[in-house]
């Protein structure tokens, strides 16, 4: 109960100071659209690739940028808690008795709530320039699961590297390195039958491949069920290693104190 | 955990000592030894100055006594808790004002203190007045509402003294409460000091490297060097010992240790000459009396001297006969503006 108070009062401190910079609610609404309008332009032409399944290269794409939104969030997620490391916001919190784990998991929360009210807008506007969701409610309600998940694994390995290395500049590098890789080895943006071999290969351990199967899988007209919960569930223990992760990079801080 | 006052009732035979710390020991890596064998007690509702430069250990010590770290040797009592066995508790009794700010900038001064209420379990009305109410005390109810970043230094720092307090702790930590304050600020800041030991009874433990906010807060203030505790007593004892008035003497030139020393030696009444580049200090019973030899034998062996005070002991002369060069000397490689 605690615990859930204390994070809960977190996730509202992050929430607050984030809907209080109004350049950064600009961008990130900004930036989804730009995706959803520039990829599903750029790449259309991909549905008439032969072995391309579906004719809609938009209906293929739209759980993907979902996808990818969330992971890029989720990346970045751990930059502000370097902030609160130099100001002494952070050691403050230390010497309260709030719960460690609230630290991790306000952050983590707030991260979540911010990726389904981004996930909401880009769905909305896919479904506005005429993109289908065969799966219905639920459907459109697993894929956003999927995407708070994969938000939530790479945030607590974003808040673990950032309470390792301590410098934005590198957060940022080492972020960029990991995501951009992972966004290509994927079915983001093209169908795995159409991708070389290696990264058909590759793709099988990628965590965001993960997610945008099961997501696609779960507004897909014909649901294999089995397919999202494999996925899903991998993706939900990924997301724990990752918290886990987190919490190490807790005591690495604190013993350097 | 609910409860927060209930954390603050000490056990009875435990009541006199609100910090007891003994051995401490902590190195950090490369080979900075930042606390060797520091120990010291506090008794319950007094105000305890750790007084040294920057680096002396003062703010590793209050680390440690508030559970943000851990030392390598020795053990510490807060509020009768063990500070390695029990850290949460421990937490639950104190409140940390710390050298660097802390404060969310990007809140406002009254969201700062709910949330750190929150963080103690307070709620709903009972919150909302206690913020009001310090927001009140510490000057701030007008600015409660605005983000924090646009605070000055003075406001910023009276907003963290509130934060510490939100959850009535036993025990107060300030880290340099004053350093980088305007003098109007540091002012105001030194009477709500003052006023906190005596209304609340509340026990502070404060680190400071101004010589004048430990004599005139403190009832009794412990001198930190290289990690431990070189003296320690009330400022009063601390000059009491002395015995006497301070000669500080200008040279000319700096001179090292030899005819100044033989030169003064022949002269009646003078102890604990220490002689520092161009500046020379000793003490006499009577330092009146004492300068015109002083000077004169200065004088015969041919020394230029180009100033002469005699003062009574402050804590400045404590701090010289303990630690061996005097305090703003020792503070010259910091950074800080006294």
């Amino acid at each position: 109960m605690t615990l859930l108070r204390h994070s809960w009062s977190m996730s509202l401190r992050d929430l607050r100071n984030l809907v209080r910079q109004p350049w950064w609610i600009a961008i990130s609404l900004a930036q989804p659209l730009v995706y959803l309008l520039l990829y599903s332009a750029l790449f259309k032409n991909v549905a008439e690739i032969p072995g391309f399944e579906g004719d809609s290269y938009l209906d293929f794409v739209v759980p993907g940028i979902v996808v990818m939104s969330a992971m890029f969030a989720g990346g970045w997620g751990g930059m502000g808690v370097i902030n609160d490391l130099e100001r002494g916001v952070l050691d403050r919190f230390l010497v309260t008795p709030v719960r460690r784990g609230a630290l991790i998991a306000g952050r983590l929360m707030q991260g979540a709530i911010v990726t389904v009210i981004q996930s909401l807008i880009l769905i909305g506007l896919a479904w506005a320039i005429g993109a289908d969701f065969p799966g219905g409610v639920l459907g459109v309600l697993v894929l956003i699961a999927t995407a708070v998940m994969l938000t939530t694994a790479f945030g607590g390995l974003s808040l673990g590297l950032a309470l390792v290395m301590r410098k934005e500049e590198s957060v940022i590098g080492a972020v960029q390195l990991l995501l951009l890789p992972l966004m290509f080895l994927s079915t983001v943006f093209m169908q795995r039958a159409l991708m070389p071999g290696w990264i058909q290969d590759a793709s099988r351990f990628n965590p965001a491949d993960w997610a945008v199967r099961a997501g696609r899988e779960a507004v897909a007209a014909n649901v294999e069920w089995s397919v999202v919960m494999t996925y899903g569930g991998s993706l939900a223990l990924f997301a724990l290693a990752s918290a886990w992760l987190a919490t190490r990079g807790f005591r690495a801080y604190q013993r350097s104190v | 955990m609910n409860n927060v006052l209930e954390q603050n009732t000490v056990p009875e035979e435990e009541s006199m000592q609100a910090i007891e710390a003994h051995g401490l020991e902590k190195t950090y890596p490369g080979d900075v030894r930042a606390l060797d064998g520091m120990s010291f007690s506090v008794e319950a509702g007094t105000i305890f100055a750790l007084l040294g430069r920057n680096g002396a250990g003062k703010s590793t010590t209050v680390k440690i006594l508030t559970t943000l770290s851990r030392p390598d040797a020795g053990d510490a009592h807060v509020a009768g808790i063990d500070v390695l066995d029990d850290p949460d508790a421990v937490r639950h009794a104190i409140g940390v004002v710390a050298q660097r700010s802390g404060v969310d900038r990007d809140a406002t001064g009254r969201e700062n203190l709910t949330l750190q209420g929150q963080l103690y379990g307070l709620r709903g009305r009972r919150l909302r007045k206690r913020a009001a109410e310090l927001l009140e005390r510490f000057g701030l109810a007008e600015a409660g509402g605005r983000i924090a970043r646009g605070y000055s230094g003075g406001m910023q720092r009276r907003l963290e003294v509130a934060m510490g307090l939100v959850h009535r702790p036993e025990v107060l930590f300030l880290d340099e409460p004053t350093t980088g304050l305007d003098p109007e600020a540091r002012k105001f800041m030194w009477e709500e000091i003052a006023r906190l030991a005596g209304d609340e009874h509340l026990t502070i433990l404060l680190t400071t490297h101004y010589l004048e906010e430990a004599e005139r807060l403190a009832g009794q203030v412990a001198i930190v060097d290289r990690g431990r505790i070189v003296v320690e007593g009330t400022p009063e004892s601390l000059k009491g010992e002395l015995r006497g008035d301070a000669i500080h003497v200008g040279l000319g030139e700096p001179e090292a240790n030899g005819r100044v020393q033989a030169a003064l030696e022949r002269v009646a009444g003078i102890r604990e000459l220490v002689l520092d580049g161009q500046s020379l200090r000793a003490r006499a019973e009577n330092g009146a009396a004492a300068i015109p030899s002083v000077l004169g034998a200065l004088e015969a062996a041919g020394v230029r001297v180009t100033a002469a005070t005699v003062s009574r002991p402050s804590l400045d002369d404590v701090y010289l006969r303990y630690v061996g060069r005097t305090f703003d000397q020792a503070d010259d490689d910091t950074k800080e503006v006294s």
